[in-house]
């Protein structure tokens, strides 16, 4: 900036006040890429904190389709219809929507590459590509064995590919799950799934059977799933952990059979998990660490590794947050609110996240886990004595209650996006 | 010259806009996520009730039930211990001055 330029700026308060917010062309310029939870909502609450901020929404899908719910899609209780959001919300709001891939990030120059071509420059840039999977970490599992072995855990031709395999089976058959090691999308999502499958099959095709084989030892709301699998579908679910062979070491797409390191399972169904990392964007942008995931400070969500760039959502490593459609939504409205306040010169505060993400294991049976952060120590931790997760010990109607206050939260959260 | 004055006034017309953010205390967005920040009726109507409209003091007071385990609650009484009085507090003033 120019002597002359900053001279001038200093003529108004608000302008000393707000250095960055200002520049030679005019409005402060922040692109997001990605419009899921994390980086739809940071954009959109850039607009509303910050009317007059220039906001590009990068996402190379017309159509969102969200993660949330997706199991009971794959249980036939729900159209995929509802789980799919347009952008014309966003774009009404002010946001420019930029319908293509980024492809690459120039930190230096502050610049994003897109797929047409299109070099974007900002001031600020957040990065919310959410997962992608390592497609060398399971032998014999590819993108091309998941035209067999669906993982479903991208929400979208997948879920109904799961979807009509479970269809065609034949009463009597053995679906197998393959749940990785953490961390992965949606800790509680591969039992959640179990259990609406079971829900299926019991209804459908009850001389089936549902065989789920983790590479851990223990999981999310473990007793809740325990008693709900108890409560709801005796016998039907089967799950086989870490230390009984749980750990799948390799597939075979064409004979649908699962090793892990006991045994040989050959399934009917096979839906495979793969593991998982961040979104390709995040290494090409230099945010992403060894482990594949992006260290964050907890106030901006800012990268700890490239100043100027914010990751969210299940790209980051959050602190103790769960990488969930909740912590994303709640993250990007935190991200938002510290960069409106960075760029008008004034320290972000520190912010409270509540993410509170809903399990239904049937339509009429819910529970939930909940949880309160904020920054402690330089990472995200919770809140002690808050949180938590449902009692287990809970009658049929609470947990009917619960189920549709999961619809609520669907309705409530997907509305502030893309209403 | 004019375009800078114009840079200038849109800044300071940027900043009053910017007040919105910090204007929220902390952890007030992280209700809209469920509760539906529109006084506008969803159809089909949200089961989670609305907050919008209702006074500070008694979405304040609501809170402090949830808090000593007063009220039957499936997910706020494990939200609400996450929150000081005074944290409650500014969040109801603010959750009560939010009518759109
Ligand atoms: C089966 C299942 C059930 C789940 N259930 C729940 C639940 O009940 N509650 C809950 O809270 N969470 C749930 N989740 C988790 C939730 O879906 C994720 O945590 C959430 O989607 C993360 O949001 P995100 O914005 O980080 O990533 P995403 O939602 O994946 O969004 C990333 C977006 O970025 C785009 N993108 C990526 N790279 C680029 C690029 N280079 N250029 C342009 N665009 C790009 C993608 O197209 C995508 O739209 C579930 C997940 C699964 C798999
Ligand atoms: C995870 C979803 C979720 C979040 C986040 C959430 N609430 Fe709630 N809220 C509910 C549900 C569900 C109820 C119904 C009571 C229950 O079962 O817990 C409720 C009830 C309430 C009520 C009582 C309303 C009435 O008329 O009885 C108040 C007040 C309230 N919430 C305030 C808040 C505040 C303030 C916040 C933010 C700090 C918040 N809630 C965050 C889900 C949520």
């Amino acid at each position: 900036m120019s002597t002359r330029r900053r001279t001038f700026l200093g003529l108004t308060a608000a302008a000393l006040a707000a250095p960055a917010l200002v520049r030679a062309q005019g409005a402060a310029k922040v692109v997001v890429v990605g419009g899921g939870f994390g980086g739809a909502t940071c954009a959109r609450f850039l607009k509303r904190f910050a009317p007059a901020l220039a906001v590009t929404l990068v996402e190379r899908q017309k159509t969102y389709t969200a993660c949330p719910f997706s199991n009971e899609v794959i249980a036939g209780l729900r159209p995929l219809e509802r789980q799919q959001f347009g952008y014309d919300g966003l774009a009404r709001s002010g946001v420019t929507v930029a319908t293509t891939a980024a492809t690459a990030v120039d930190p230096a120059a502050r610049t994003v590459m897109l797929a047409d071509g299109t070099r974007l420059a900002y001031d600020r840039l957040v990065v919310a590509p959410g997962i992608d999977f390592d497609w060398t970490a399971l032998p014999g599992y590819d993108e091309k064995a998941a035209e067999r072995l669906p993982h479903a855990w991208k929400a979208g031709a997948q879920t109904l590919l799961l979807r009509r395999q479970l269809e065609a089976m034949r009463d009597g058959g053995l679906v197998v799950i393959a749940v990785p090691a953490p961390p992965y999308r949606c800790p509680p999502a591969p039992y959640e799934r179990a259990s609406q499958i079971a829900w299926y099959l019991k209804n459908s095709k009850p001389r089936s059977k549902v065989l789920v084989l983790d590479a851990k030892d223990s999981f999310s709301q473990q007793p809740l799933f325990r008693r709900a699998w108890s409560d709801l579908y005796p016998d039907l679910i089967e799950w086989v952990p870490l230390s009984q062979g749980g750990n799948v070491t390799s597939v075979d797409p064409a004979t649908l059979t699962l090793e892990t390191d006991f045994d040989s399972h050959k399934a009917d169904v096979a839906n495979v998990i793969p593991p998982q990392k961040a979104g390709a964007l995040a290494r090409l942008a230099g945010v992403a660490d060894r482990t594949g995931w992006c260290p964050v400070e907890p106030t901006a969500f800012e990268s700890t590794l490239q100043p100027g760039i914010h990751v969210l959502g299940d790209a980051a490593l959050a602190g103790a947050m769960p990488k969930a459609a909740s912590s994303a939504n709640a993250q990007g409205k935190a991200c938002a609110a510290a960069i409106a306040d960075r760029l008008a010169g004034r320290p972000p505060q520190a912010p409270r996240l509540v993410s509170g993400c809903y399990t239904l294991a049937a339509p009429d049976y819910g529970f939930s886990l909940v949880g309160v952060y904020r920054p402690d120590k330089g990472e995200l931790r919770e809140v002690p004595g808050a949180g938590g997760a449902s009692p287990l010990d809970s009658d049929p109607v609470l947990r009917a209650q619960e189920a549709r206050y999961a619809e609520g939260w669907f309705r409530a959260t997907t509305g502030e996006i893309f209403g | 010259m004019r375009r800078r004055l114009a840079a200038a006034l849109a800044a300071s017309l940027l900043f009053a806009g910017t007040a919105r953010a910090a204007d929220a205390p902390p952890g007030a967005w992280s209700c809209t996520g469920c509760h539906a920040l529109s006084s506008a009726p969803s159809v089909p109507p949200n089961p989670i009730p609305a907050l919008t409209g209702r006074p500070a003091v008694e979405i304040a007071g609501i809170m402090r039930e949830f808090k000593s385990r007063g009220r039957p609650a499936t997910v706020m009484g494990r939200i609400a211990l996450g929150f000081s009085d005074a944290e409650i507090d500014a969040i109801a003033e603010w959750l009560a001055r939010q009518d759109h």
